[in-house]
């Protein structure tokens, strides 16, 4: 099987958490930029941050083989920080014109504040200018209110909706996304947003279309083998080999395809030794990981 | 709200007689030099301990000893509070942020009187037009974006410090309509948040129904204290939605919805109103 991980923060993880996303079937994943979970005080943090998931998230994932692409954006809930707001988005566009840089995202509501909106709509704006696609983000609180206004923002901003991937949905906004031609992404959790049982009764109900799984692992409760385990639990619910391949590579890579950033060719499992004097296999047996 | 003077009678109960020198001590020197503040406030939990005020309550609430002398402190600090509060908090830990966000209604009513003793005597007249707030300027300035800081975190005593009555007093709708619902997603009891009562707006109502209708379509429960808050400004759309779910093909959802309304009509009829 062959896993495309749409969404998934590496930072987050362990070295042992890359290993075992190969050892899964993964051979190519995005990170999008997010918070840190606990906010940053200065745009230099942004700077390193940015730089981390274009340097040595990309170096950690090539050991086992993973071609690591990244989404950047001002996430939402830093958005709230008008100390910062500004400087950040001014710092944006030097980052979007990067390879490997396959969105603009994880962009959207939080809280849905004036100053969420403004910097949705301002990052909308940075992805039709830099010809990205975006990852948007719908809130945990008041999510199916959260999600109709996402829908009109992203209507309002000129992007195309194919161009639009709405993340983090369930079974009440599925109906909302569903026929917009946004795509429709899924994060399965252990204990919240989505899980393996609920998802195989979505994909039932609306199919594969525009369907897309991501474990969106973090350093929360989170598991980073859960698009594996979700098409496991698909074989064994009479989906044939070629929906699993569907939604957990095809959909994924035509999404973000449409950037013409995705690199697939060439993986080269073996990688540089080291990342600036860093390796991270310190300790590996001879021969390095299989 | 418990006043300050009380606040300190509990500490000295609560503490030894070097901790309530170097207390003694420290609102002294505060009193002369404000900007001794920033060593003297990281240090408090070391120098007069950490434990419950009240023996026995240690609910996210509830005050700490470390959360009461940290207040004291800076009621110390009189007018010179304000002007230290963005720092001490941008640089605090989350202990100290706690004793930050607990001493805000205490500061906003010194800051009216200008002096801390007379804090005390403010605060029935704060507590009863809360909304009030035009003559506590500095202090409401400089905290309301902290509080909304700790509101975003997802530290239950964080948030829980947060939505005292300096936030009820200050937020808006939407904001307090926001922390509500990150009270419920964390796990903060709904019935400990003095002041909500009067700030139950019918987009609240409407949120938490439609939270507990994602949770039914999920096929988990619904946490019970969110239905008098639900009920209101009963949203008949969300409502309606919940009640179809007690008819939905998949059994969970079914369940979930039977449970859910359940809780909501044995509250209705024998539940406290919160």
């Amino acid at each position: 099987m062959r896993i495309f991980e749409p969404h998934i923060h590496m930072t987050s993880r362990t070295t042992d958490d890359y290993e075992a996303l190969a050892a899964a079937g993964v051979v190519a994943l995005v990170e999008p930029s997010f918070w840190l979970g606990q906010p940053r005080t200065s745009v230099g943090s942004f700077v390193d941050y940015f730089d981390a998931l274009l340097g040595w998230e990309r170096f950690r994932a090539a050991q086992f083989g993973i071609r690591h692409h990244c989404t950047i954006a001002l996430n939402p809930k830093e958005a709230n920080d008008g100390g910062l707001r500004d400087d950040v988005l001014a710092l944006l566009p030097r980052y979007l014109a990067k390879d490997g840089v396959v969105a603009v995202g994880e962009v959207g509501y939080d809280s849905m504040t004036p100053a969420e909106d403004e910097a949705f709509s301002a990052q909308l704006a940075l992805a039709v200018e830099h010809d990205l696609p975006a990852l948007v983000h719908t809130p945990h609180r008041d999510k199916v209110a959260g999600t109709r206004r996402t829908l009109d923002v992203v209507d309002a901003s000129g992007l195309p909706r194919e161009r639009v991937l709405i993340d983090h949905n369930n079974e009440l906004t599925v109906p909302l996304v569903a026929g917009t031609g946004c795509w429709m992404g899924f994060s399965i959790y252990p204990d919240t947003k989505m899980d393996e049982t609920r998802m195989i009764r979505i994909l039932s109900e609306y199919g594969t279309e525009r369907m897309i799984l991501n474990s969106a692992a973090d350093w929360g409760r989170s598991d980073p083998l859960k698009v594996a385990k979700t098409a496991g639990a698909m074989l064994d619910a009479g989906f044939s080999a070629d929906d699993v391949d569907r939604v957990v590579w095809r959909n994924p890579v035509e999404f973000y395809a449409q950037s013409g950033r995705l690199e697939l060719d060439g993986v080269d499992a073996d990688g540089p030794a080291t990342f600036e004097g860093n390796s991270v296999r310190r300790g590996q047996p001879a021969g390095g990981p299989a | 709200m418990i006043t300050a003077g009380a606040l300190r009678s509990a500490v000295e109960s609560r503490t030894d007689q070097s901790q309530r020198a170097w207390l003694d001590d420290a609102l002294d020197v505060l009193a002369r030099n404000p900007a001794a503040i920033r060593a003297h406030f990281p240090a408090v939990g070391r120098r007069v301990g950490r434990g419950p005020l009240d023996p026995g309550a240690s609910g996210p609430f509830d005050w700490t000893v470390d959360d009461a002398a940290r207040t004291l402190l800076l009621v110390a600090l009189g007018p010179a509070a304000a002007a230290e509060l963005p720092a001490l908090y941008r640089h605090g830990d989350a202990a100290e942020r706690r004793g930050l966000l607990r001493a805000l209604p205490f500061l906003a009513a010194a800051d009216v009187a200008g002096t801390a003793d007379a804090a005390d005597d403010r605060e029935a007249a704060h507590a009863g037009d809360a909304r009030d707030v035009s003559d506590v300027t500095d202090v409401a300035e400089a905290a309301v974006p902290l509080v909304a800081d700790a509101l975003r975190t997802n530290d239950q005593r964080l948030v829980a410090a947060a939505l005292g009555a300096f936030a009820f007093a200050h937020l808006d709708d939407d904001a307090v309509a926001q922390a509500v619902l990150k009270c419920v997603f964390v796990g903060i009891p709904l019935a400990s948040l003095e002041g909500l009562d009067e700030r139950v707006t019918p987009a609240l109502s409407r949120m938490l129904a439609a939270y507990a209708h994602e949770r039914i379509a999920a096929g988990r429960t619904v946490p019970a204290e969110i239905w008098p808050l639900v009920d209101r400004h009963p949203p008949e759309a969300e409502l309606a939605a919940i009640a179809a779910e007690l008819e939905h093909p998949v059994a969970g959802r079914r369940a979930a919805a039977g449970a859910a309304l359940a809780d909501r009509a044995a509250l209705a009829e024998h539940g406290p109103k919160i």
